[in-house]
């Protein structure tokens, strides 16, 4: 079906969704991004957030760290470094990532220092959720 | 003759012998089965990773000035060897077959005239390693406390050799590790992490098997550009490979070590059998040099 979307979601560990949704946004390291069936072919780094998943009025949301969003013709497939659903998130192992990248954020800088800074907001912003 | 009693109890010993291996060979297959899936689960990820790489490395060909990582830094003089085994022993000749492939490719290296250097993951390696290569060994890890092998000891590895690369300390980064093809067979092999192009070029099975992506005309959009994708996807590769080399080697593992402890109950049950029969017929002799006692007795009178 032209009209769908093929979508899966894949860590190192597992595959944790596979099939065909209506919409994902994806949390991309040069903005947020919505992906919609026939979307032109992209690849984007992801930064930690929340990916949504839309599927027939239903959304899905799952956690995820580092990785690809890699768009082809044939659909879109996620490739991150860490992904949980969000249901079944540790928020103790969240906020015990908070503090340790912000003690190694004072020895950073440049780029690594973005890319931390980066990964402390969306940790901020899963645990505020 | 070995008297009656020292029979009895060498069969009570083995026989308790191979209620161990019997267990041991038990839990080795509830522990393959679960290696094996993870192994499975973690294929989508690296074959993925793949095919992205070569499709980047493909739009990056012409420019020579590609990321270290990728096309290497023109040199080959030092070599990190990231040998792979298991901590544990009685799993046949799982380690030792890891371990002679390992020497295969050093003594060839050294006849090159290159610069070995080791970093070894496991135990059982290290000890057999470190007689022969000790002044080589550049860093020892084992994953003997770890329960459960996750991405995250990988990529603790994978960071560190990355950074070992980027400080200059070698060149060409190779991996060897045993492939589990299935129960009864384990293949040590070899692959090249660093620099990526050379696997992709030497493993053309691998790369035949990625079919890039029909863009049906279509031009990829990279965001970040192509560059920043690469600086982060390449070291990642590194920790995938990593990763599916160590859950590769704990299927292996645990499938070695099923077999060897097959063959250790089935040999236990052979050595009883003969022990039962040893028992047998010097129990019988007894019986019957004490029957021609009383009978000789009897006619003396």
């Amino acid at each position: 079906m032209a009209d769908k979307l093929n979508f899966s979601l894949v860590s190192p560990e597992r595959e944790l969704y596979s099939g065909d949704v209506d919409q994902v946004d994806i949390p991309g390291t040069e903005g947020d991004l919505g992906v919609l069936p026939n979307h032109s072919p992209l690849m984007a780094a992801i930064r930690t957030g929340t990916i949504t998943v839309y599927e027939n009025g239903v959304e899905i949301k799952f956690f995820v760290q580092g990785g690809f969003a890699d768009v082809t013709p044939t659909g879109l497939i996620v490739l991150a470094e860490r992904a949980v659903g969000l249901d079944s998130l540790d928020k103790s192992e969240i906020e015990a990532q908070v503090t340790s990248v912000e003690a190694s954020l004072e020895g950073l800088t440049g780029e690594a220092a973005l890319a931390a800074r980066q990964n402390l907001d969306g940790l901020r912003a899963v645990l505020d959720a | 003759m070995a008297s009656l009693k020292e029979l009895k109890t060498r069969i009570g010993s083995v026989k308790n012998t191979q209620k161990i291996t019997k267990a041991m060979q038990m839990v080795a297959a509830a522990k393959l089965r679960k290696a094996q899936q993870a192994a499975e689960a973690s294929r989508p990820y690296s074959d993925r990773l793949n095919s992205i790489i070569v499709n980047l490395a493909g739009s990056m060909s012409d420019t020579a000035g590609g990321p270290e990582l990728l096309v290497g830094n023109g040199k080959s003089d030092t070599v990190l060897l990231v040998v792979a085994t298991a901590d544990r022993g009685l799993c046949g000749g799982f380690n030792t077959n890891i371990v002679r492939k390992a020497r295969e490719e050093i003594v060839a290296l050294e006849r090159a005239g290159k610069t070995v250097k080791l970093y070894l993951i496991g135990k059982k390696g290290y000890d057999q390693l470190n007689r022969l290569y000790g002044d080589q060994i550049v860093e020892y890890v084992s994953l003997k406390e770890e329960r459960k092998l996750h991405a995250g000891i990988a990529q603790g590895i994978g960071e560190k050799i990355t950074a070992m690369f980027e400080a200059g300390e070698f060149d060409v980064c190779k991996l060897i590790y045993s492939q589990f093809v299935n129960v009864m067979q384990q293949d040590a092999v070899s692959t090249t992490l660093i620099p990526a192009i050379a696997a992709l070029e030497a493993d053309n099975d691998a790369a035949s098997n990625v079919v890039a992506p029909d863009l049906e005309g279509a031009i990829y959009t990279y965001e970040p550009d192509e560059s920043g994708i690469l600086r982060v996807l390449l070291p990642r590769n590194i920790n995938t490979q990593i990763f599916s080399a160590l859950l590769e080697n704990q299927a292996g593992e645990m499938g070695s070590k099923m077999t060897a402890m097959d063959n250790a109950t089935r040999n236990a049950g052979d050595m009883i059998d003969n022990l039962t029969m040893k028992f047998n017929r010097t129990r019988q002799a007894q019986i019957t040099s004490e029957l021609i006692e009383i009978i000789s007795g009897a006619e003396a009178l």
